[in-house]
Order: C-alpha cells, then sequence, then structure tokens
C-alpha cells in the first residue's frame, strides 16, 4: 500500500502532498522536512529508492522535482517507480508537455488525476487513456456549468436591470 | 531555456486569467515560490491565514470567490500551516449542487480531514445523497470521498448504496465502489464478510479496469484466508496467460508491455496461493515460463515483472527449470551498472537463497561490492542477505561487518533494528562464551538505549545459568570473564542506562565470587556508577541491590564487613529519596547490614537468580486475619465474576445486545411515530410481552435507561462491601507480610523475568547438544547436508515461533524439510573450479568466511566431487536417519513439556529456546538418543 506521495522541489520546497495513512500536521511536517533532507541529498546514481523507518521510500526525480511515495516494506520497489512514471505521464498528456509551473499553480488539478490513478493507496486505474478520459469529462462537466452559470446570472443580471 | 519556457508560462497563464483564478491567488503562489527562506515563506503564509481569516467571515461570499478561497486553503494546509479554521466551509462547499463546486469541496476536505475528523458526520448525508446521483461523475466524486473519510461508525450508513453501484453503467463507478469496498474491508472487516462473493463476481468484469482493481481486495481476502481461494488459482493463472498474450486493450499496455500492473498484481496473489501447495504451484509454471521468456529486462517495467517473478518462484513450490530462470534473472540484476536492479538482485538473492543456497556462490564479489557500495540503501539490502544467509561458520564475519556498520550509522531506526539482529545471531550462532559477551558487550555500549529491554534479561540469565555445560568451572570463568569485561568498561563515560543494569546486576551477583576481586573494590565501583547516574533511578536501584548482595554475600561467608564511606553517604542519601522504589532498597540494605550471617544467608542465598521463587497466589496468609475481620462485622468479598454474574441474572438479560447500537449514531431517517398505545404497554416493564423483537425495538431507550440505572446502584452497594475489606487496615497488614517473599531471592525482583530461572537441567542439556557443532568437521559435514545457512534458517525460523511449530517440523520431516533432498547439486558445486579459483585470487580474503563454506572444504570437496553420483543417495539416506532420530526424540517432548508448564512463564521460555537450539544445533551423533532418553529419566 501506498502511503502518501510528496511531490518537493529541489529547493525543498513541497508542490503535492497525499497522505493515504493517517498522519497529523504535525507529523507531515516532520515526514516531509526528514525525507527532503534524506532524498535531496542522494547521489544521482544511487537506488532510488531509501528505507525508512521500516518503510520504504520510492522515489524519482523529474528536472527540478522529486516525485516520493512511501510504501510497505513488502512492496515491489520497481513497480511503484513506474506508478511514479506512469503519473507523470498522465500529467504530461494533460498539461501537454508538463513542467514544474503547471503543477504550482494547478495543482488542484494535479489532485484530480492523483485521484483518478490512486485510492486508498493502491492503483485504482492503470490505462492512461481511462484515466484521461474521466478526467476531461469531469473538466468538461465544469466547462458546461460554467458557461450555464455565466448565462444564468446574465439572465438574471438583465432581469434585475 | 528552461527559463524561456518558464516566461511564457507565465505570461500564458497572465493571459488566461491563470485558469480562472485571481490575481490574488496567483501573486500568492509566486511570493511564495520566490521567498528565499522557510521564515519569509512562513510569513507570507501567516499574512495569508490572517486575510482568509478575515475574508471567510464577510457575509454572502460568491461562489466562485468561496471556491478559491477553498483552495488557497488546501494550499496552506499543503505548506504544513493549519487551515482548521476553513475546514466548515469546504464542508459546506459539498453540499453545493454545482459539479464543479462539490468536487473542489470534496477535494478540499478528502485533504483537510481524517476519516476520525468531527466534521465527517456532516458530510454522511450528503456522500448518500450524492451516491444516487444521475450523473456518474457525481457518484464518482463521493466515492473517492468515502475512500478517504468513511470510518468503522460510518460505514453501515453508505455501505448498501455502494453494494448497489458494484451494477452500475459505467465501468469508472464500479471500479470505485470495489476500491469503497476494499476500503472498507481494510477498516473492519466484519462489516463486508457477508460480500465478499461480489469480489469474485467482478473479477469477471467485462472492463479490465474493474478486474484489475477487484484484485487489490483480492489480495488482502487472499493473505487473510488462503484455502477458501484456492479455487481461484486456474482463473487468476488463465487471467495472467491472457494478459501476457496481450488480449486486453491496447490502452492498458505500458511501454510495449500488456497491462504490467495487472501482471505484478496477478503474481503476486499466485505466490501467495501457490506456497507450500505443490499442485497448486504445478499450474503455475507455464505462464511463470512464459513470462520470464517475454519479459523485457531492457526496460524497468519488465524488470519489475521480472522480480515480482522470483519473489512469486520464491513462494510457491517451484520446478528446477524455474529456479534456473529465477537465478539467470538475479545474475542479470547483479550484473547490471544501475543500482536499482543490483538492489532487486541482493533481495531475490535473499529469497531464493532459502530455496537454493548454492546459488549465492557465484555471486560472492558481486554481494562483496554492494557491502561496500556507498549507497546506504544498498548496503543495508546487502546486510539483510547476510543475516538470511548466516550461519556458525560466517556468524563472527558478518556479526562484526554489521557491528562496525552499526557504530557509523546515525538512523536510530535502522540502529535498532540491526542491533536486535546481532543480538539475534549472537544468541544463536555464538562459537563461544567469551566472543558473545564481547558481541553483547558492544552492541550495548553503542546502542544500548534502543535494544530491547528483554535482550538485557536474556543476557543477564545466559550468564547466570551458564552456556549450559556440565561442569561448573566453565560456568564460573564465563562469569569471571564477564565482570572483567564490565569492570574495564564500567568507568567509560555515558555509557546506556540498560547496559549499566547489567552490569551492575553480574557485578552485584559474580563480582566476589572467585575472590579474585575484593568486595571493597567492587562496592567502589558500584557507587561510582549510582555517583554518575544519579539521575537515573532504575541503575542506582539496580546499583544498590547488588551493593547489597555483595555485602550479604561478605556477613554469610563470614567475613568483616566495612562499609565504604562513600558507600554510607549513598545509602544516606537514597533513605531520603523521592523514590519509594530507592528508599526502600536503601532501607532494606541498611537492615540486612545489622543481620547475622544465618539470616543473611536464608534472605540473600549465593547465586541463587536461577532458583525457583514460590508465590502464594491465594494470599492463603492473610486468612487469619480475614477471619478476624469477618467476625468483627465486615462483608464476605466477592470475586468480580460473581458480581458480574449476579448483575446479569438482575438485569433484563436480552437488553445487553440491544444498549450497544443504541449509542452509536444512526443514519437513517427517524421512524414514524408509533400509535399511543404502545407506550402504556411499555411502562409494565416487567411482564412477560408476547413478541419480543418488536417489544425491544420500539422502547428500548425506556427499559435501557431503567435498567442502567438499576445496575449503578447494584455496582455502588458492592463497592462498599468491597472497601470494607481490601481498605486501609489490611493493605497495611498484607504489605509487611508480603512484601519479604519477593524481595528474598536476591534483589531482583522487579525483574521476574532474571530471578525465576527454570531449573537449570533443561538448558544445560540443550547447549550440550550444541557443543559437538563447534567441531569443524562436523560443521562442514552439516552444513553440507542441511545445505547451508538457508536450512537452519527455516528450521530456525519455524522454532522461534514457539513451541509448537518446532513440534511440528520434527513430526513431519518429509514435508518441512525439502531442502535436504536439494543438497546433490549443491556438493557437486563446490568441485567446481570456478569457485576454488576465485577464492585463490580473492582479494577480500576476510571475507570468505561470508560465503558458503566452498572456499574452507577443500578436501571433503574433491572427495565429495569423485562420488558425484553416489553422494546424493548416502546424503539423502543419512538425513533421513538423522531426522526419525529428530522426531523420536521429539515424541517424548510433549512430556517434558507438561511437566515443566507447571513452573511458570520462564520455563516455557527455557523450553522455547532448548526446541530451537535443539533444531539448529542437532548433529547426527551417538550422544544425542542417550542426551533425551538422561532428560526424559
Amino acid at each position: 500500500m501506498i502511503h502518501f506521495v510528496l511531490l518537493v522541489s529541489r529547493q525543498g520546497k513541497v508542490r503535492l502532498t497525499k497522505w493515504y495513512s493517517p498522519y497529523t500536521q504535525k507529523e507531515r511536517s516532520k515526514v516531509i522536512r526528514e525525507l527532503s533532507g534524506v532524498i535531496l541529498n542522494r547521489g544521482p546514481k544511487l537506488c532510488n529508492f531509501v528505507e525508512w523507518r521500516g518503510y520504504k521510500v520510492v522515489y524519482k526525480r523529474y528536472a527540478s522535482l522529486y516525485f516520493c511515495m512511501c510504501i510497505d516494506a513488502e512492496d515491489n520497489e520497481l513497480e511503484v517507480l513506474e506508478i511514479i512514471h506512469h503519473y507523470v505521464e498522465i500529467l504530461d498528456r494533460y498539461f501537454g508537455s508538463v513542467c514544474e509551473l503547471d503543477l504550482i499553480f494547478n495543482f488542484h488539478k494535479a489532485y484530480y488525476i492523483l485521484d483518478e490513478l490512486l485510492i486508498a493507496g493502491e492503483l485504482q486505474e492503470s490505462s492512461k487513456k481511462t484515466v484521461a478520459r474521466i478526467i476531461s469529462a469531469q473538466d468538461q462537466m465544469v466547462e458546461a456549468a460554467k458557461e450555464e452559470a455565466g448565462s444564468i446570472s446574465n439572465i438574471i443580471a438583465q432581469a434585475t436591470k | 531555456m528552461e527559463q524561456l519556457k518558464t516566461i511564457g508560462r507565465e505570461l500564458a497563464m497572465g493571459s488566461q486569467g491563470g485558469f480562472g483564478q485571481s490575481k490574488e491567488f496567483l501573486d500568492l503562489v509566486k511570493s511564495i515560490g520566490e521567498a528565499r527562506s522557510k521564515a519569509e515563506e512562513d510569513r507570507i503564509v501567516l499574512s495569508e491565514i490572517d486575510t482568509l481569516k478575515r475574508k471567510l467571515l464577510e457575509p454572502d461570499i460568491p461562489k466562485r470567490k468561496m471556491k478559491e478561497y477553498i483552495i488557497r486553503l488546501v494550499y496552506i494546509e499543503m505548506l504544513g500551516h493549519d487551515a482548521s479554521f476553513g475546514y466548515i466551509h469546504a464542508v459546506k462547499m459539498t453540499h453545493d449542487d454545482s459539479l464543479l463546486l462539490k468536487r473542489t469541496g470534496y477535494l478540499a476536505v478528502t485533504l483537510f480531514l481524517n476519516e476520525d475528523h468531527d466534521l465527517i458526520i456532516l458530510i454522511v448525508n450528503t456522500i448518500q445523497k450524492d451516491l444516487r446521483s444521475d450523473n456518474y461523475l457525481v457518484v464518482c466524486a463521493a466515492l473517492n470521498a468515502i475512500c478517504r473519510l468513511i470510518n468503522e461508525e460510518t460505514i453501515p450508513a453508505v455501505l448498501p448504496q455502494v453494494v448497489e453501484l458494484l451494477n452500475h453503467g459505467k465501468e469508472a463507478v464500479r471500479k470505485k465502489a470495489i476500491m469503497a469496498l476494499h476500503r472498507f474491508h481494510r477498516k473492519s472487516p466484519s462489516s463486508v464478510s457477508h460480500l465478499i462473493s461480489n469480489f469474485r463476481k467482478r473479477l469477471c468484469d467485462n472492463d479490465p479496469g474493474v478486474m484489475g482493481a477487484t484484485l487489490c481486495p483480492l489480495f488482502d481476502l487472499v493473505s487473510e484466508d488462503v484455502s477458501s481461494y484456492k479455487d481461484l488459482v486456474s482463473s487468476f493463472v488463465s487471467i495472467l496467460k491472457q494478459v501476457t498474450e496481450r488480449k486486453l486493450p491496447k490502452s492498458y499496455d505500458y511501454h510495449q508491455m500488456p497491462a504490467p500492473f495487472i501482471q505484478i498484481k496477478l503474481l503476486k496473489i499466485l505466490a501467495l496461493l501457490g506456497s507450500g501447495d505443490k499442485s497448486a504451484s504445478e499450474i503455475m509454471y507455464m505462464v511463470l515460463g512464459d513470462l520470464f521468456r517475454k519479459c523485457d529486462s531492457s526496460t524497468n517495467i519488465g524488470n519489475a515483472i521480472l522480480y515480482e517473478c522470483i519473489r512469486c518462484i520464491s513462494c510457491i513450490i517451484p520446478s528446477p527449470k524455474l529456479l534456473e530462470a529465477a537465478a539467470d534473472a538475479i545474475s542479470k540484476f547483479l550484473k547490471s551498472d544501475s543500482h536499482n536492479l543490483k538492489y532487486m538482485g541482493i533481495d531475490g538473492l535473499g529469497r531464493l537463497i532459502k530455496i537454493s543456497p548454492d546459488i549465492a556462490e557465484q555471486h560472492q564479489l558481486a554481494v562483496i561490492d554492494c557491502l561496500e557500495d556507498p549507497d546506504d540503501t544498498l548496503k543495508r539490502k546487502t546486510f539483510e542477505l547476510l543475516y538470511k544467509m548466516t550461519k556458525s561458520s560466517n556468524v563472527e564475519v558478518i556479526v562484526d561487518r554489521m557491528i562496525d556498520y552499526m557504530i557509523s550509522i546515525n538512523d536510530n531506526h535502522y540502529k535498532t533494528e540491526i542491533a536486535s539482529r546481532c543480538v539475534e545471531l549472537a544468541e544463536q550462532f555464538a562459537p563461544s562464551n567469551q566472543w558473545f559477551i564481547q558481541i553483547m558487550n558492544k552492541v550495548f555500549e553503542h546502542a544500548g538505549d534502543l535494544v530491547n529491554v528483554k535482550v538485557a534479561h536474556n543476557l543477564m540469565r545466559l550468564i547466570a545459568e551458564g552456556f549450559g555445560e556440565e561442569d561448573d568451572d566453565a560456568d564460573s570463568k564465563l562469569r569471571l570473564s564477564a565482570v572483567e569485561s564490565y569492570l574495564q568498561i564500567i568507568s567509560e563515560p555515558k555509557l546506556p542506562s540498560l547496559f549499566l543494569q547489567v552490569i551492575s546486576w553480574v557485578l552485584g551477583e559474580y563480582g566476589t565470587a572467585d575472590g579474585k576481586y575484593s568486595a571493597s573494590y567492587i562496592t567502589g565501583k558500584l557507587c561510582d556508577v549510582a555517583d554518575a547516574y544519579s539521575s537515573d533511578e532504575t541503575v542506582k536501584g539496580y546499583a544498590v541491590s547488588a551493593l547489597m548482595k555483595i555485602y550479604a554475600f561478605e556477613i554469610a561467608s563470614g567475613r568483616k564487613v566495612d562499609v565504604l564511606p562513600e558507600c554510607q553517604s549513598l545509602i544516606e542519601e537514597l533513605l531520603a529519596s523521592h523514590s519509594t522504589d530507592l528508599q526502600q532498597r536503601a532501607y532494606e540494605l541498611q537492615a540486612l547490614l545489622s543481620l547475622d550471617a544465618r539470616a543473611v544467608e536464608s534472605i540473600l542465598p549465593l547465586d541463587a537468580s536461577c532458583e525457583d521463587i514460590e508465590v502464594d497466589k491465594d494470599l492463603s496468609f492473610l486468612n487469619g486475619y480475614i477471619q478476624q475481620a469477618i467476625e468483627s462485622g465486615a462483608q464476605p468479598y466477592i470475586s468480580e465474576r460473581e458480581r458480574s454474574g449476579m448483575l446479569e441474572t438482575t438485569d433484563y438479560h436480552s437488553q445487553d445486545h440491544h444498549e450497544v447500537p443504541s449509542h452509536a449514531l444512526r443514519f437513517e431517517a427517524y421512524e414514524r411515530p408509533k400509535p399511543a398505545s404502545v407506550p402504556t404497554q411499555a411502562s409494565t416493564e416487567l411482564v412477560p410481552v408476547p413478541e419480543p423483537s418488536y417489544y425491544r425495538e420500539a422502547h428500548q431507550p425506556i427499559s435501557t435507561s431503567s435498567v442502567s440505572e438499576r445496575e449503578s446502584s447494584d455496582i455502588k452497594l458492592r463497592l462498599d462491601g468491597v472497601k470494607q475489606k481490601w481498605g486501609r487496615p489490611s493493605y497495611q497488614s498484607s504489605t509487611s507480610a508480603s512484601s519479604t517473599p519477593p524481595q528474598a531471592a536476591n534483589g531482583t525482583s522487579s525483574h521476574p523475568d532474571v530471578g525465576v530461572g527454570s531449573s537449570s537441567l533443561k538448558p544445560r542439556s540443550s547447549y550440550e547438544s550444541k557443543k559437538p557443532e563447534i567441531d569443524p568437521e562436523k560443521q562442514r559435514l552439516a552444513a553440507s547436508l542441511f545445505g547451508g545457512s538457508s536450512s537452519s534458517r527455516s528450521d530456525r525460523k519455524s522454532s522461534s515461533g514457539g513451541h509448537k511449530p518446532a513440534k511440528g517440523t520434527a513430526n513431519k520431516p518429509p514435508k518441512e524439510n525439502p531442502i535436504p533432498v536439494q543438497p546433490p547439486p549443491d556438493l557437486l558445486d563446490f568441485g567446481e573450479p570456478t569457485a576454488t579459483s576465485v577464492t585463490a585470487t580473492d582479494p577480500f580474503k576476510e571475507l570468505e568466511g561470508l560465503m558458503d563454506s566452498s572456499s574452507q572444504d577443500g578436501g571433503s570437496t574433491d572427495v565429495m566431487g569423485l562420488y558425484s553420483d553416489a553422494a546424493p543417495v548416502t546424503t539423502t539416506t543419512s538425513v533421513d536417519s538423522l531426522l526419525s532420530e529428530l522426531s523420536d526424540s521429539s515424541k517424548g517432548n510433549p512430556g517434558i513439556y507438561q511437566s515443566q508448564t507447571s513452573k511458570g512463564l520462564n520455563s516455557k521460555e527455557a523450553l522455547e529456546k532448548d526446541a530451537l537450539v535443539r533444531q539448529m544445533g542437532v548433529n547426527p551423533t551417538s550422544q544425542n538418543p542417550t542426551l533425551f532418553k538422561d532428560l526424559l529419566g
């Protein structure tokens, strides 16, 4: 099971956190501090895994951003590494050659996508296409809702004039 | 270039209004992005929190604006600040009708709230409503929230709806419903136990996504109860086969691999189903073989599948061919340049070594490389492997390495782990007592505060009971060496508390036993300890008890005792200590000093830590006092069981079952009020009602309250009686009477583990059986017989679980020990020129002990090599006879077991240890049978 997902920039700034196991706010900050200390200081050719408090943290660096996932000791590290990559590929497709800035300003969208990929710490969907389809369906709904809201408010605005 | 791109993005965002966010928000994100320090970032966030607090209080916030505030709250929370002041607004937003807002609301609450947060109650109703929505996206959003927010208490509120959704038209909904049920199963298995058949049904879903999701709960279910899913083996295998044959839609391909994540999940399940099951394993052979052939080892995902295959093979009962394929894959991993793959290779090696022990040999150098690697992760994994392949021949090298590494790291979590491993290995395989004590000293010195207290107690017991040699001489030598080493260490600064406790105890028991050190010398040292660690009361307690013992031994042996001045001042200080424990010890010491030799000897006899202490559980010595109290009018004592029994009979029994749910929250709508005639019926409460079920449901609140009232008054009454009996006067007398017997034995009363040793007969004989193992010739023979480290390991594992599994292994030799049959290839491999040539030019000569014994036995391997055909036969037969001996001897075991259990916990522990030692240490010598006969009388 994945216990949490963490996106940290090279400078140690948090870009996204998702907790699948209960952690208090205090513990969360501690975890982030501890892990970014360990992971950001690791050399480039070392393993992409770190053993940490009886768990394992799998991380991968994309440009200036580190994607980290914390898993149980018995999980398959290579698989998790690919889950990270899977997520990045979906982000890439969604944003169109994703960069850190996309995630900074649209972190809520990154959350929505993550929610379609992982649920309760397990991989729920392994097809990129399916994830993309449901995300775009949601976006369309949102657009439609926006337009509708716009037209209604227009009507109201006109009526009250 | 990147810079340019960044600017471009920013421009684009500016023109679009940044995906509909206000400038304010963009500014916030930007300023945080530009913050140079954490302090600056915190300042910005704090001012943002202030702004938001203010803005959220404004009346009539437009919804669009509200949505943005919520997203800003999420941002604050993500940066590690508390946004709880706005949680309620997020909750409100989930109630909104528009999906846009609802989705934001759900996202925010899933990020903000834990499942036990108070606000969850306010969301449950919305979730219920949304699950019924016609829009499948709304349903999906609600299911997402369920997976995060629903706790045990609220599961029943949504369960029926979630189950209904399993048959929803949209696959996205079915999938999420499955995941939600999986979540419920994890939270509270009982709540969904009746729905398990649904998981099986969904396995056949048309949509591969739903099928893939179903594998998650099935994995959990299978790992809990393998036997009831055996029928699915062939289904899983056929699914896996279809996946590998690319029968799934192309969209599930990932880097040219067909649905790799589903393959991995399936392999995990198959590993569980095939473990220890020959027929189930055989069904899998085909598909596993295919996988090895088809997997593309140039991609990461291909390697992930290969690794999962290796794991699967290490769990099931494999065919030789598959083992070979797995070994090939591992050697590919180890030879790779990628650290990741090396890591997986080491891990795989550790798994496979259990089945075919000789596999590690060809990778000697690779393993040593990994051990020397600067990458800590890889190093630790390698230590794990070494730990798995430790045996008595290489224990010294491995433990030394581990301790060196343990000293070099700061990570407390891992330090604890590696320390406990060192202790375990040392206890299991120690070649000599001296070495064992040395290792323990090192572990305690460097990680003393991290090791389990039990380890300290075990060490003390080992020193007290000796290593089981027949002659007391060896025991006293061991003790002397322990005392000597402790006297050396004791003056070092800042020793861990636990270690000092051990030192004090050992010095107290055996410091003067040999006459080598004078009492004043030892007591002086002990006083120094108490002085130097004056803030640690436990250590002080141990030191005082040790002092007491030493003085007692002196008095008992008729020597004149002169208490050192520093000792005197210590006692005086402790007499006025705030700690009652220390005070009592000090008073006892003072009292003891004035007693005569005979009395002292009966209080603290020499070397009596292994004697049993009789505890009078019935407190029969109080009988007289009780009699007296009752005669003078006290109430007789009623035991708790009787009391509750009485309660049960007095109250209206069936109410019990209904009281519990009435406290829980109800999420269904209120029932329609009953007609007025019903309550009148209820008032006649004790009259038997014709339809009890109806009665209970309708009037539960009324009747429960009356019952509980009665209950409480009952309890009060009884408690009064109890107080009279167990009040102050009785307490005083009981302490004065009872405090002495447990204290008497040796002052270790606070640590029953140590003192209440079992009869020394048991451990002694068990160690006796271990002793012949030290003979190198036999050791080698045993190693080749048992197929090296792994077999002894597996035996050890099973025995350490407790007494019963150990018995099981002994009674069913053929099933539990498929390993001994393996040795033929092992023996043949010894003769291989490559192995010897490697060791001849081995630059890491110091490490040669690490690997299997191949490097050590020059002569014997040649002989074995010559009889390559005959060897397997002879080995297997000898193994059989050995095992039959084992089972013979253990048949008598239950007898011992039963006779010993009555002696209490400790003898059980000793027995466990005994079984364990016998498991790993019994050799085909003629001594053993007689040994057991001795035992059995």
